[in-house]
């Protein structure tokens, strides 16, 4: 199959980004479960860190491009904190009494 | 003083007093409202250095454009950072008093300063990936206080908006990585001039839009804003939906008529607006059934911002002076309503802590009790309705005219109908505040509390109104940035 050692991996990785992204906004946006959303939330993230991992790839004997990877690491401190203060307001309402 | 260094003053300012509030606890309050009112000094003086020098641009640290953090503050970003810090200024010397003996009030001010320095940061932010970082920073504080109300309510509030938020930016990124693929830069000037017309830049453009609209609430993804904005703390409440919302807005100018001026058509402009008309009826017809006084400043900002998006039709047809006038006149609407919302929130404020609730019907006797909160009450109300001589009869007025100057004549149905409903709203509210109480009760209310919330609502009707020609003459020639 010559066809098929024409698909650069770089394309592949970006398609999977992008899928990881779809099915992660199609859970965040459906989910009742606010813990579940979060996850989503976090596999969205990951669909584009994906993406940019893949877009930093500049050819076989290059060096990788080091912005995109200044990026997702800004990134993930981000949606770290995000989720622990998402996680911290879970659990105060399910402590919370009153109503 | 170096010019330039105002623009990292406004941030750093607040950013500085966020730490200090942090480690020094006892003291938080009064370091909250000095670096408050330190921070709005410096953004009339950047201001004024934007006036007299032209457009500023900085590259922190020395390094080049496209790796550093740069800085690029025109007339438009230096009037947002002066309205912001001013609010945020007049919110902090209520929030003194507002929090006095409460536990909260010690992590009420890091929270609060750090949302000042967002707010500033992101009007300054010449990267797009910057915007994301403060976008961030935003939606994180902003939840944050929200949640500082501790009912269960309130967290539930906080917690559906740190969702929407995340979601929001999650699609912002997403639009920047397929930009970043595609031109191998992140600089807002620099992209502007690399864009082109292809399926990519769409791409990019709707998932900016979507995550954009998601922030500031256009119909219909505002479902969120009415419980957080009315749950969270007087003086928060007031900063979300004066600012908040209003720097999402900021953003879709900014890439609208900057970054995706080539992309941006006539069509897309007529479906944001048709979105901003049902925003206007539908936020205004829920206001005006609003059982709690603070949901009906929640309701009524859903409608203002529509009223924004509305300018996006008209502004896309306009060319030359009569452009830069309604545009202008857009950004004179946005400010007008950023006064008058918070001067409408911590008026709410006063009232729940006299009265210890803000169910309207039951508001009867508040001008007897509360004169000056009343009063607050309406001018804030003539500024959202829009009667003169407030900043958004300006606004309305350029609008109207700019709507049939263009024969799409539709807008100005929407227009009319959305102020009856609102003059029927605030004269409702009105009408039950005006109500006889029989025996007058003194309260004991602080001038620290009510007088924030007058200065603001005075800045909304008539310091907007009647100072506009100034600001908005020069907004309309000098103020805005490349792409107009």
């Amino acid at each position: 199959m010559a066809g098929l050692s024409a698909i650069n991996p770089q394309f592949l990785y970006v398609c999977a980004g992008i899928f990881l992204f779809a099915i992660g906004l199609w859970g965040t946006w459906l989910h009742a479960h606010y813990v579940r959303k979060i996850i989503s939330l976090n596999v969205m993230g990951a669909g584009v860190f994906l993406t940019l991992i893949a877009v930093a790839y500049r050819g076989e004997n290059l060096p990788p491009d080091p912005v995109p990877h200044a990026l997702v690491l800004t990134g993930i401190v981000v949606a770290v904190s995000a989720t622990a203060l998402a996680l911290v307001i879970i659990r105060r309402l399910e402590d919370a009494t009153d109503e | 003083m170096n010019e330039a260094a105002s623009v990292v003053w406004v941030i750093s300012l607040p950013l500085l007093g966020a730490l200090l509030a942090t480690v020094w606890r006892q003291r938080a309050a009064t370091i909250g409202w000095i670096s408050s009112a330190l921070t709005a000094g410096c953004a009339v003086w950047l201001l004024w250095v934007v006036q007299h020098a032209g457009v500023q641009q900085l590259a922190l640290g020395g390094w080049e454009i496209g790796l550093g953090i740069s800085l690029y503050a025109d007339g438009l970003a230096a009037v947002m950072v002066l309205m912001s810090s001013l609010v945020v200024l007049g919110c902090s010397v209520y929030a003194r008093q507002y929090f006095r003996a409460q536990r909260q009030h010690e992590l009420f001010w890091p929270l609060w300063l750090l949302l000042a320095t967002a707010l500033n940061a992101l009007f300054l932010a010449g990267d797009l990936f910057n915007v994301y970082v403060t976008l961030e920073l935003l939606g994180i504080s902003a939840s944050a206080l929200t949640a500082l109300g501790a009912k269960r309510a309130a967290l539930r509030a906080a917690l559906r908006y740190l969702v929407v938020g995340l979601l929001g930016s999650m699609l912002y990124l997403m639009a920047i990585t397929l930009l970043y693929a595609a031109y191998g830069t992140l600089n807002a000037v620099q992209i502007a001039e690399a864009l082109q017309v292809n399926p990519l830049g769409w791409a990019a453009l709707l998932l900016m839009l979507a995550g954009l609209a998601l922030k500031m609430a256009l119909f219909p993804l505002h479902f969120w804003l009415p419980p957080a904005h009315s749950n969270a703390p007087a003086p928060v409440s007031a900063a979300l939906s004066a600012l908040v919302v209003k720097a999402a807005f900021y953003l879709v100018v900014r890439l609208w008529f900057e970054v995706f001026a080539p992309l941006t058509t006539p069509l897309l402009a007529n479906v944001l607006g048709a979105l901003g008309a049902m925003a206007v009826l539908w936020g205004s017809w829920s206001a005006l059934r609003a059982e709690r006084l603070k949901l009906l400043a929640a309701y009524s900002s859903v409608a203002q911002l529509g009223y924004l998006v509305m300018f996006f039709p008209l502004l896309m047809v306009l060319e030359g002076e009569a452009r830069h006038w309604l545009f202008g006149a857009m950004v004179l609407f946005a400010l007008s309503h950023a006064f008058a919302k918070s001067a409408l929130f911590l008026a709410a404020g006063i009232l729940m802590q006299y009265a210890g609730h803000d169910r309207i019907r039951e508001l009867s006797g508040t001008t007897q009790a509360l004169p000056l909160t009343t009063f607050v009450i309406a001018l804030a109300g003539i500024a959202l309705v829009g009667l003169p001589p407030s900043g958004a009869f300006l606004g309305k007025w350029y609008l109207l005219d700019a709507a049939f100057k263009t024969g799409q004549w539709w807008w100005v149905l929407v227009l009319v109908a959305g102020s009856l409903l609102a003059t029927a709203y605030v004269f409702r509210l009105l009408g039950h505040a005006f109500g006889h109480l029989p025996a007058v009760k003194r309260p004991i209310v602080a001038a620290t509390q009510e007088m924030p919330a007058l200065a603001l609502a005075l800045l909304a009707t008539f310091g907007l109104g009647l100072g506009a020609m100034s600001l908005w003459s020069w907004l309309a020639h000098t103020g805005t940035g490349a792409g107009l």
